[in-house]
């Protein structure tokens, strides 16, 4: 059954590349559409749009053969979450394409379903037991709710994306095209820890290292990545491996440290020779295929999906969070570093409401919002959990 | 202040901008600019209209969207402020705060404690910010609420031309027949679910409106919940506390005053190991360390008593009920749950000793010792006896170099033993034994204590909950969910057909979702009703070109 989920997975993977292509197509074949007029583009989009509802149905399958196998519904560590997040990103990506009809929507949604779920891999991907904490209904309910807020969140934040690239000044050297140039290079450089971990996976990298820890005591570490930052007085106990430049100091988790150098720099190489090969900024690059969008649409879709996801997330990873925390830790509300980042996530999405209120805060401004409201969802998925110690470190 | 009359008849507050029965610009600038501001329909609101007294200005500060806006800020600031380092209350409670931050977490940590962040949320400026957040909400909710329910209420179906004229969405259509395309136009708009009303052959068609009250709703859930949270301060309220239950015993229940009492018949530990672990698991078990737990149960009976209760005198109990106490399996009963949240594994219960003659090592005799309630004396016969000199639970040596406890629970007893004999019938043999220790104390003894065995339980930590505010909590949780979903999952939608001038005037507005009345209108030329332009869109258009 493990089995069949995992093909699933793979089958749901290549089916989202698929429906990207064809949404790229979509919206960047000039070529197609000069030719036989601009039925052909838009049948493009629907190819991607059927693609990625069989790619959604497959992934709902590995879903659903997971939660057979293991007895419990596949949200229980971070490798499951974020498979979650993506298979509800793509979830959200369909209903949106169903109101607003948006080609270029798929197009830039769908490669983040992809990193997400290449991203999900690295983590152990194996079918754990549930702790005692875990053991309820509230794991199902509580959860797939907040993801699938969160998903259409995340919808909200490419779209806003796709504003800005619609809209700012690509000519004009400024803050704005460089914040937004520093957006693709985050995801660059999530690319770039994906493709570099994978490579050394492939090659079966270790690198063991003796060294002292915080409190004096001596231990061992393993490096999945050749080592630029080694621990502590660490000693290279793996023969034919590289020598790490300096050593962290012991308070540093350096191996944690030396993936994250991994990950900027080979996200910057990726960065620039994008910008080599368009010898322009992304945007600018970006911008002309997007010629044909309307702002005031894109912008109602970032609005819509920013409004349909808020009271979904509020209702799973508030309200449901509060019913499930006082059944398992006695009270509805702990201050619980989790529990604080979904409360700073449902007010800043309040705010951004209330701000959606006021003149001038359509359009731009309100697209810069999505982008940083996805970031602290992101934030609170991932930095939150694995380094803000608290309840909720399960993975 | 006097009203505005306007041209229709009506008469509106003072400080009405769009009249609110035919929507006629009332205001001198209104007319000048191209597109009606239309949020709130144009009504009197009092922020907008006084600002004399202290009374107004508190009343238009904490009305106003923006300071909203900053109070919702801040508080996110502050709360994401608390999350650097652990809050107190994660902290161990064993050590002293002021020197747990400053060891853990250098001199960042020593500051965050300074700054009283270490308690962030428990701290009279975090509440205060709550608070006012709450006064935000009440007072921008009237502010907008009450008047825009009269104007929706108030509206009528003819309005003004200037009011069709200057809205975002508005269109002429010139027909020969403009009874056939009216009515083709309230079938389409009807089946579109929309309501119509009508007056002088024009139409008014509404739909969602219902929406308009989401926040309104939401934020009344808010307050409720606020509130809610508040009555916690009051005594009463809210018990938190804790009982250790040994198995086999049983302990009055904190907080219910002596009338529950709970009996521990057992507990249990379940680790997942390969045996009774179903082999999808496998791979996973074997990738940690260490072992994983499956359960953790409390075997209970929960007792109350029935007796008047005199101070001193065995309680009478009656059983309540049993339940198996898991995590996320709490025990309920009048008010409060009794949690699984913690437990000691094999504390020490009983110890038993000989006692021996050294030289023969013959043994006397046996004795048992309850760790939490141990008897002066244990006489063995024969003249044999031994009497407890003094007894530590949880031994250790003081700064002075004697010998103390640090505690009642017997983690590491030690005892001063007088063993008397024939031998020494008077004085007896002092000796002390402890845990890996057994010593004389003035001279060398004739006879000794020998450790012989233990007797152990484990000991189950429950929480005692009791908190009466969480019907608040979740009638304001229910409100306030009601009141998102109705304010977001739909748009009110208004669409204006009217005969002006031999022609059909159609005018729309919502206060969001443009797009899906975009749809409406396209719906409408089917009946031959043209698509009214987007002005907001063709100015957009005319920025960019520009």
């Amino acid at each position: 059954m493990v089995e069949i989920s995992r093909t699933l997975l793979y089958i749901a993977f290549i089916l989202y590349l698929l429906g990207t292509i064809f949404f790229a197509v979509s919206v960047t074949g000039k070529k197609w559409r000069d030719k036989d007029g601009a039925m052909t583009g838009n049948r493009w989009g629907f190819f991607g749009f059927i693609v990625t509802t069989i790619g959604f149905i497959s992934a709902l399958g590995y879903f659903i053969t997971r939660w057979i196998a293991a007895g419990h519904p596949p949200v229980s560590n971070m490798f499951e979450y974020l498979t979650a997040l993506a298979i509800t990103l793509s979830l959200a990506f369909i209903i949106l394409y169903l109101i607003y009809k948006t080609n270029v929507l798929g197009m830039f949604t769908l490669p983040v379903v992809m990193l997400l779920i290449a991203y999900a891999s690295l983590f152990p991907t194996e079918v754990e037991p549930l702790i005692p904490a875990l053991q309820s209904d509230w794991l199902a309910i509580h959860v797939s709710t907040t993801v699938l807020g969160q998903g259409i969140l995340s919808v909200g934040a490419a779209a806003g994306f796709i504003y800005l690239a619609r809209t700012l000044d690509f000519t004009q050297r400024g803050k704005k095209v460089f914040w937004f140039e520093f957006i693709i290079y985050t995801l660059t450089s999530l690319l770039g820890y994906i493709l570099i971990r994978y490579i050394f996976q492939w090659m079966n990298y270790t690198a063991q290292f003796q060294y002292i820890d915080e409190n004096g005591q001596s231990d061992e570490m393993t490096y999945h990545l050749p080592a630029l930052i080694g621990p502590n007085e660490g000693e290279l106990l793996t023969s034919g491996v590289m020598r790490p430049f300096i050593n962290a100091p012991a308070w540093i988790r350096s191996d944690d440290l030396n993936t994250v150098i991994w990950s900027l720099i080979t996200g910057l190489i990726i960065y620039f020779l994008l910008r080599l090969l368009l010898r322009k900024p992304i945007g600018a690059r970006l911008q002309p295929f997007l010629k044909g969008i309307q702002p005031t649409v894109i912008d109602e879709v970032s609005y819509r999906a920013i409004a349909i996801g808020f009271p979904i997330f509020t209702l799973g990873g508030l309200i449901f969070a509060m019913i499930w925390a006082q059944i398992a830790w006695t009270r509805f509300w702990g201050w619980d570093p989790k529990e604080v980042w979904a409360l700073i996530t449902f007010l800043f999405y309040a705010a951004y409401l209330h701000l959606r209120l006021s003149r001038g805060w359509h359009g731009e401004r309100s697209a810069w919002l999505c982008v940083i409201g996805f970031a602290i969802i992101m934030f609170n998925l991932i930095f939150v959990n694995l380094v803000i110690a608290g309840l909720h470190s399960y993975a | 202040m006097e009203k505005i009359k306007c041209e229709c008849g009506h008469e509106n507050p003072y400080g009405t901008k769009l009249c609110e029965a035919c929507g006629k610009p009332l205001e001198d600038e209104e007319k000048s600019s191209t597109l009606l501001d239309m949020r709130y329909d144009g009504v009197a609101r009092r922020s907008q209209t006084y600002n004399k007294t202290i009374v107004d200005k508190i009343w238009n500060f904490f009305s106003s969207v923006k300071v909203g806006v900053w109070l919702i800020i801040l508080t996110l600031v502050a709360s994401s402020i608390g999350t650097i380092f652990p809050q107190e209350l994660y902290i161990p409670n064993t050590v002293d705060p002021a020197e747990y931050y400053r060891e853990e977490y250098g001199i960042f940590g020593q500051l965050y404690y300074t700054l009283g962040f270490h308690n962030l949320y428990g701290s009279w400026w975090y509440m205060l910010l709550v608070a006012s957040l709450g006064v935000s909400i009440i007072v921008a909710s009237i502010d907008r609420g009450v008047p825009l329910y009269r104007v929706l209420k108030n509206q009528r179906v003819t309005r003004n031309e200037n009011f069709l004229k200057r809205q975002r969405l508005f269109g002429q259509t010139k027909t020969e027949n403009i009874d056939e395309t009216m009515e083709k136009a309230r079938s389409l708009l009807k089946r579109r679910k929309y309501k119509i009303r009508e007056e002088n052959g024009h139409i008014l068609a509404e739909k969602g409106r219902f929406s308009r009250w989401g926040p309104y709703v939401n934020h009344t859930g808010l307050i409720i919940f606020l509130f809610g949270a508040m009555l916690r301060f009051f005594p009463g309220m809210y018990v938190d506390d804790l009982v250790w239950v040994r198995e086999g015993e049983i302990e009055a229940i904190p907080g219910t005053g002596g009338e529950y009492y709970l009996e521990n018949e057992q507990f249990i530990v379940d680790i997942y190991d390969k045996e009774n672990t179903d082999e999808v698991f496998l791979d996973a078990l074997e990738r940690t360390e260490g072992p994983v737990i499956k359960n953790f149960q409390t075997n209970a009976v929960l007792y109350k008593r029935v007796d008047g209760g005199t101070i001193g005198e065995e309680p009478e109990l009656e059983k309540v009920k049993t339940h198996e106490i898991r995590v996320n399996q709490p025990l309920t009963f009048d008010n409060f749950s009794l949690y699984q949240l913690n437990y000691k594994l094999n504390e020490l219960n009983k110890m038993t000793f000989t006692l021996d003659h050294r030289e023969t090592g013959e043994s006397v005799g046996e004795i048992e010792i309850d760790l939490f309630q141990p008897e002066e004396e244990y006489d063995l016969g024969n003249g044999y006896r031994v009497v407890i000199d003094s007894y530590f639970p949880n031994f250790t040596f003081n700064e002075e170099g004697e010998p103390t406890t640090i505690s009642s629970i017997p983690d590491n007893p030690a005892f001063i033993f007088r063993m008397y004999s024939p031998e020494h019938p008077e004085e007896g043999e002092y000796s002390f034994v402890g845990i890996q220790r057994n010593e004389d104390i003035f001279k060398e003894n004739d006879y000794q204590m020998s450790f012989a065995g233990i007797e152990t339980k484990h000991v189950t930590g429950l929480t005692v909950r009791k908190d009466l505010t969480l019907p608040f909590i979740i009638l304001g949780g229910v409100i306030f969910m009601i009141g998102l979903i109705q304010g977001s999952y739909w748009s009110h939608r208004r669409i204006w057909l009217q005969r002006i001038h031999g022609e059909i005037w159609a005018a729309g507005y919502t206060n969001k979702q443009w797009e899906s009345l975009k749809r409406d209108f396209q719906a409408l030329e089917e009946a031959g009703i043209q698509m009214p332009e987007d002005r907001l869109e063709e100015k957009e258009k005319q920025k960019e070109k520009e």
